[in-house]
C-alpha cells in the first residue's frame, strides 16, 4: 500500500500517513458494520436461550432489523431536559464508543493485519477500557437524575473493582509470553494458553462480563430497580450509541479472549493465507462472545454487596493466588524461557495444566465447604422456628 | 517507526471521535425538536423530582475507589515484573511475592476492619 503511493510520486512520509489513515478507516468502519449484524446475531441468540424466534420480520430471517431500528433511532427526538450538565451530557455517549472503537487498533486480524503493533499493547487495550468507566460516571453525573447519578456510583463500585481481578488475569499470558505486544502474545501460543491456565481465563472472563456491565452484572441499568440506570435521560441516536458501545464492548471482550488465551488467527495455514487468519479470529471470538449472551441470558442479576465481595473476597485472592503460583511453576519448568514450537510448549502446558485442575479442584472444594457450613447454620436456625427456610436464608445475608 | 506507531493511534483516536459523533450530528438535523415543560422534567417516575440529583452520597463507594486504587497501582508495578519474567532469576518470584504479600496484608486488613462490607 504505501509502495503503491509511493510509486505515484508521494514523499515516504505523506505515503504513510496516507496508507494509515485508510487503515484506520477500514478498521473502524469495519467495527461499526459488524455492529448492524452483530446485533442481529445477539437478539437470535437471545431469543433462541428463551425459547422464542428472535427478529424475523424485517427482511429475510429479520436480518435488516437493526438497521430499521437504526434509522427509527435517528428520527426520534432528542430530549436534552432542564437542568443537565450540558458538555458531560453529550460527551458520554461519543466517549462510551470511543473507549471500544480504540481497543481495535491493537487487534491482530492476521500475522500482517493490525492495526498498529504497540509493544506495551495489553496496556493500551486497559487505558483506552477505562474511557468506558469515565463514560458510564459521565452520563450518570451530567443527567442530573437521582436514578442516573445511583448507576453512576454503582460504577465507581463495580467497573472499578473488577479491573483489579482482570488485571491480574491479563497478566499471566504477558508473564507467559514475556511480551506485551498483542501480535508477539498471538505468535508465541504455540499451544493455546485456554489449555496451559484454565483458571486464568475463568477469571479474565468473570471480569470482562462485569466491565462491559452484562447481566448478571448489569447493575448499572437494572431496569426492575434503577428504571433503566444511567442512559435514563437520554433518548433518540445518543441513547443508540450507548446500545452500540454496550454491544461492541461485549464482542471486543470475546475477541480479545480470542487473541490472549485461543490463539488469536493462528490455525491451519493461517501463516500463508491472511484471510483465514481474520476468519479464525472472528469464529473464536463469536464463539466466547456466545458463551457470553448465554451467561447473560441464563443468570439473573446479582446484588450489589454479593458481587462486590464476590470481586474482593474472592476473585482478587483467587486471582493473586493464581498468577504466583503460574510463576513459580512457569520458573521450576526448565527451558520455558525459550519456546520456539509446538513440541517446547507440550510439557509446560501440560505441567500447568495438571497445576491449575488442582487449584480449581481446592477452590471447588473450599466454596463446597463453606456452602455446608451455611447451609448447617441456617437448618440449626430453622429448627426452633416455623418458619421456612429460605425466608431466613435471605434474613441472614 | 515507533513514532509512526502512536500517528496511528492519533488517527484512530481522531477517527473515533468522528464515528459515534456523525450520527449525533445526523440526529439533530433528522430529529423533530418539540420541547415542553412537562417532557424537560427529570424523569423519576411519575413524581416531581425534589431538589437537585447532585447531593451527598453514602461514603461506601468512595471507600471501594480507594482499595482500587491501592490495588492498581500495584498492578502497574506488575507489568514491567511480568513482561520481564523470563530473563529473571527465582529471586524475581520471591521479591514480588514479598511485594504481594504486602498489598495481601492490606487487603485482609480492609477486610477485618469491615470496609469491605455492604452495609
Amino acid at each position: 500500500m504505501t509502495g503503491l503511493l509511493k510509486d505515484i510520486g508521494l514523499s515516504h512520509d505523506l505515503a504513510v500517513l496516507i496508507a494509515k489513515t485508510i487503515g484506520v478507516f477500514v478498521v473502524g468502519g469495519f467495527g461499526l458494520l459488524w455492529t448492524l449484524l452483530g446485533i442481529w446475531l445477539e437478539r437470535k441468540w437471545a431469543g433462541r436461550f428463551q425459547d422464542r424466534i428472535g427478529p424475523n420480520r424485517v427482511g429475510p430471517f429479520g436480518l435488516i432489523q437493526t438497521v430499521a431500528d437504526t434509522i427509527k433511532i435517528l428520527l426520534k427526538e432528542d430530549i436534552m431536559k432542564q437542568g443537565i450538565d450540558r458538555w458531560v451530557f453529550n460527551l458520554a455517549p461519543i466517549l462510551s464508543v470511543v473507549a471500544v472503537i480504540l481497543i481495535w487498533a491493537v487487534v491482530p486480524f492476521s500475522p500482517a493485519w493490525i492495526g498498529t503493533d504497540l509493544n506495551i499493547g495489553v496496556l493500551y487495550l486497559l487505558a483506552v477500557g477505562a474511557f468506558g468507566t469515565i463514560a458510564v460516571i459521565m452520563a450518570g453525573w451530567g443527567s442530573n437524575n437521582k436514578f442516573a447519578l445511583l448507576a453512576a456510583f454503582r460504577a465507581v463500585a463495580q467497573l472499578v473493582s473488577y479491573e483489579v481481578p482482570m488485571v491480574l488475569a491479563l497478566l499471566v499470558p504477558v508473564l507467559l509470553s514475556g511480551s506485551m505486544s498483542t501480535q508477539e502474545i498471538v505468535r508465541q501460543q504455540h499451544i493455546w494458553y485456554v489449555f496451559a491456565v484454565p483458571l486464568t481465563v475463568l477469571i479474565f472472563l468473570i471480569s470482562s462480563q462485569a466491565e462491559t456491565g452484562r447481566g448478571p452484572f448489569d447493575l448499572l441499568e437494572a431496569e426492575s430497580e434503577l428504571v433503566s440506570g444511567f442512559h435514563i435521560e437520554y433518548s433518540g441516536i445518543k441513547f443508540g450509541m450507548f446500545y452500540v458501545a454496550e454491544f461492541l464492548h461485549a464482542f471486543t471482550a470475546g475477541v480479545l479472549t480470542a487473541i490472549l488465551f485461543l490463539g488469536g488467527w493462528r490455525g491451519p495455514f493461517a501463516e500463508d493465507v491472511p484471510v483465514l487468519g481474520f476468519l479464525y479470529l472472528m469464529i473464536k471470538g463469536l464463539f466466547v462472545y456466545w458463551v457470553l449472551v448465554w451467561v447473560r441470558m441464563t443468570l439473573p442479576r446479582v446484588r450489589i454487596d454479593h458481587l462486590l465481595d464476590f470481586n474482593w473476597k474472592f476473585l482478587v485472592p483467587v486471582g493473586l493466588i493464581n498468577l504466583l503460583v503460574v510463576a513459580l511453576v512457569w520458573k521450576l519448568i526448565p527451558g520455558t524461557d525459550q519456546i520456539n514450537s509446538t513440541a517446547d510448549a507440550l510439557v509446560p502446558t501440560l505441567v500447568l495444566l495438571l497445576v491449575n485442575v488442582a487449584m480449581i479442584l481446592v477452590i471447588g472444594a473450599l466454596l463446597a465447604e463453606r456452602g455446608r457450613r451455611e447451609r448447617a447454620r441456617i437448618q440449626a436456625r430453622v429448627a426452633g422456628t416455623d418458619l421456612p427456610a429460605e425466608a431466613l436464608a435471605s434474613a441472614a445475608d | 517507526m515507533d513514532l509512526n506507531q502512536w500517528i496511528f493511534i492519533g488517527l484512530f483516536f481522531a477517527l473515533g471521535w468522528t464515528l459515534p459523533a456523525l450520527p449525533i450530528v445526523l440526529g439533530k438535523l433528522l430529529a423533530p425538536r418539540r420541547p415542553n415543560p412537562t417532557k424537560l422534567q427529570a424523569y423519576e417516575c411519575g413524581v416531581e423530582m425534589v431538589g437537585s440529583a447532585w447531593t451527598q452520597f453514602r461514603a461506601q463507594y468512595y471507600i471501594f475507589a480507594l482499595v482500587f486504587v491501592i490495588f492498581d497501582v500495584e498492578l502497574v508495578f506488575l507489568f514491567p515484573w511480568a513482561l520481564a519474567y523470563n530473563q529473571l532469576g527465582l529471586f524475581a518470584l520471591f521479591e514480588m511475592a514479598v511485594f504481594i504479600f504486602l498489598l495481601v496484608v492490606a487487603l485482609v486488613y480492609t477486610w477485618r476492619k469491615g470496609a469491605l462490607r455492604w452495609a
